[in-house]
C-alpha cells in the first residue's frame, strides 16, 4: 500500500478504522445455518464487509463490525437470517 | 519566441494548449466565454490533446476538475462572476483537498442589476477558500502567470489550486501583442505534473472521509504553511521565467518608482497598469509617488508591503467592495502594518461595475491625498 505524506483527508484500507461498530446495534442477526442454501446474497448485499465467506460458499457474521441494519435479513430469499434486539449489558 | 496579436481570453486558450493540459470542463459565462470556445476549436482541429469536457454548470465544471486532478490530471477551468458564484463550495473542497486545478476567472461584477463589466467583487469574495489569487495587469502577464500557475500549483511544498484573474473586456477582449515562447520552452520550464497523491483503483484510498477535531486543524495549518511556501516559491518562478524568455511582472508586487517616493499608490488589475499612467504623470508635475501594483493576493504580500510603508504612505484604490467595511486590499493593507509601522494609509474604491477609470481620474484622487485634502474613505465614482 502506497502512503501519501500530503495533509488531506485521506484514509487508508483498514480492518475497524473506525473502532468496533458492533456497539452500535440494536437488532442483531442471527443466522441458521440450517435454512442457508449458500446463495451469498447477504454477503453481497451486506454494506459493511460484516458477513464473512468461507472457502465452501457458507457464511458468518462479523458480531465486531455489524451495525445491525437487517439488510442481510431482508435480503435472505430462504429467511435463514432473524433479526433479534440486542440483550441489555 | 514569436509574436501574436490577440485578445487576453484567446491568450488563456493558448496557454492552456501549450500547458499541455490533460481535462478542461468549463461552462461559458460572459465575458469568459470565448476561451472555452477557443479551446473547443483546438479540440476541433486536434490541436488540443486533453479531454474536454462539457458540463451543465460551474458547479459541475470544478467538480469534474476535482476529479480529473484528484486522478492525477492537470485540469484547468475558466469562469466568471455568477460562475465562480456556483463554484463556492467546490472552491474549498478543491484548496482542502489540496489538488493545483488552474482557473481563469475574467472578472466581472455581481447581480443585480446585471452588469457583465470588470469588478473584481466576485474573486474577492473567493478570498478565503484556500486558492492562490493573481490579478494581471496585460494580455502579456495573464499567458505568462497561466503557465506559472501550473508550476507553482504543481510545486511540492505548495499543491494548492491557482486562480488567474483579469478585468472583464478590458483584457478579456482587447487585442495587445503577446510574446509566446515555442513548445519546447515552455515544455522545459514546466515538466510534467507530479502527483503527491491520487485515486488509484491499484492503491485503494478513501478521499474527504470524516474527521474528528483533533485531526481537523492540521489540515488548516499545512494549506497556511503551503501559502507561506507559495509565498517564496512565486518569487523563484518569476524570476526562473524572467531568466529563460526576459519578461518580468514582479514578484507578489510590481514595483513603479518606489525608491524615492514620499506617497505609494496600490491597486490590482488593469487598474494597476492605468495607475503607471498616472504615476508618470504626476511624477511630471515633480510629485514623489511610485506604484505597487499588486499581483497576488493570496498568499498576501504583508512583508513587502510593510518593506513599502517604512518610508512612504500608501494610497490605496480598491476595485471592490466588502459592504459594511470598506474595500478589502485597502483592509488587509492596513491589517498588514498595525503593530508594525506607523504610516498613514489611504483609501478609495473607484471602478465597481466597469465604470471607467482613467490616469486622470487615479491622478485625482492621489493628489487630493497629497495636498492634504483627503475627505475620508468614498466611492470615488460616486462621490467625484
Amino acid at each position: 500500500m502506497i502512503k501519501y505524506d500530503v495533509v488531506t483527508t485521506i484514509s487508508y484500507p483498514k480492518k475497524g478504522a473506525m473502532g468496533k461498530t458492533g456497539g452500535w446495534r440494536v437488532f442483531k442477526p442471527i443466522l441458521d445455518k440450517e435454512k442457508c442454501v449458500k446463495c451469498l446474497r447477504c454477503w453481497i448485499f451486506c454494506p459493511e464487509g460484516a458477513i464473512i465467506r468461507r472457502e465452501d460458499d457458507s457464511v458468518e457474521i462479523d458480531y465486531d463490525y455489524c451495525k445491525g441494519c437487517g439488510i442481510c435479513a431482508n435480503e435472505c430469499r430462504v429467511k435463514a437470517i432473524s433479526m433479534v434486539r440486542e440483550e441489555s449489558k | 519566441m514569436r509574436i501574436v496579436v490577440d485578445t487576453g481570453n484567446h491568450i488563456v486558450a493558448k496557454a492552456v494548449q501549450m500547458a499541455r493540459v490533460d481535462v478542461v470542463a468549463a461552462y461559458p459565462i460572459t465575458p469568459q466565454t470565448t476561451i472555452v470556445e477557443r479551446i473547443a476549436e483546438y479540440v476541433e482541429k486536434g490541436e488540443f490533446h486533453g479531454d474536454y469536457i462539457c458540463v451543465e454548470s460551474e458547479h459541475s465544471a470544478m467538480t469534474a476538475c476535482i476529479g480529473a486532478s484528484a486522478v492525477g490530471a492537470r485540469a484547468f477551468t475558466a469562469t466568471s462572476s455568477h460562475g465562480l458564484l456556483l463554484m463556492h463550495e467546490m472552491l474549498h473542497w478543491a484548496a482542502l483537498a489540496r489538488l493545483p486545478i488552474v482557473m481563469a476567472n475574467v472578472n466581472r461584477a455581481v447581480g443585480p442589476g446585471w452588469n457583465i463589466w470588470s469588478d473584481q467583487n466576485d474573486s474577492i469574495s473567493q478570498r478565503d477558500t484556500g486558492w492562490i489569487q493573481f490579478y494581471c495587469s496585460s494580455n502579456q502577464e495573464i499567458f505568462d502567470t497561466i503557465i506559472q500557475a501550473f508550476k507553482l500549483g504543481e510545486h511540492e511544498k505548495v499543491q494548492l489550486p491557482v486562480m488567474v484573474n483579469y478585468d472583464g473586456f478590458i483584457l478579456s477582449h482587447t487585442s495587445l501583442p503577446v510574446k509566446i515562447p515555442e513548445q519546447e520552452e515552455i515544455d522545459e520550464f514546466l515538466p510534467k505534473r507530479k502527483i503527491k497523491w491520487k485515486l488509484d483503483v491499484n492503491n485503494p484510498i478513501t478521499h474527504g472521509n470524516i474527521i474528528m477535531p483533533n485531526d481537523y486543524p492540521k489540515i488548516r495549518k499545512a494549506m497556511q504553511e503551503a501559502h507561506e511556501n507559495a509565498h517564496g516559491i512565486i518569487k523563484e518562478i518569476s524570476r526562473e521565467w524572467e531568466e529563460r524568455f526576459g519578461i518580468h511582472h514582479g514578484e507578489l508586487l510590481e514595483l513603479y518608482k518606489c525608491d524615492d517616493a514620499d506617497y505609494v499608490l496600490l491597486s490590482m488589475g488593469a487598474l494597476g497598469a492605468e495607475s503607471k499612467v498616472a504615476v508618470d504623470e504626476m511624477r511630471k508635475k515633480g510629485r514623489k509617488i511610485g506604484l505597487a501594483r499588486v499581483r497576488v493576493l493570496r498568499p498576501f504580500p504583508k512583508k513587502e508591503v510593510i518593506e513599502l510603508a517604512k518610508h512612504s504612505d500608501l494610497i490605496v484604490i480598491d476595485r471592490n467592495i466588502s459592504v459594511g467595511m470598506e474595500g478589502v486590499l485597502f483592509t488587509e493593507i492596513k491589517a498588514s502594518l498595525y503593530g508594525e509601522v506607523d504610516a498613514k494609509v489611504y483609501g478609495y474604491i473607484a471602478g465597481l461595475g466597469g465604470k471607467d477609470v482613467t490616469f486622470k481620474d487615479i491622478s485625482k484622487m492621489c493628489e487630493r491625498v497629497m495636498d492634504g485634502k483627503y475627505g475620508g474613505y468614498t466611492i470615488f465614482d460616486v462621490e467625484g
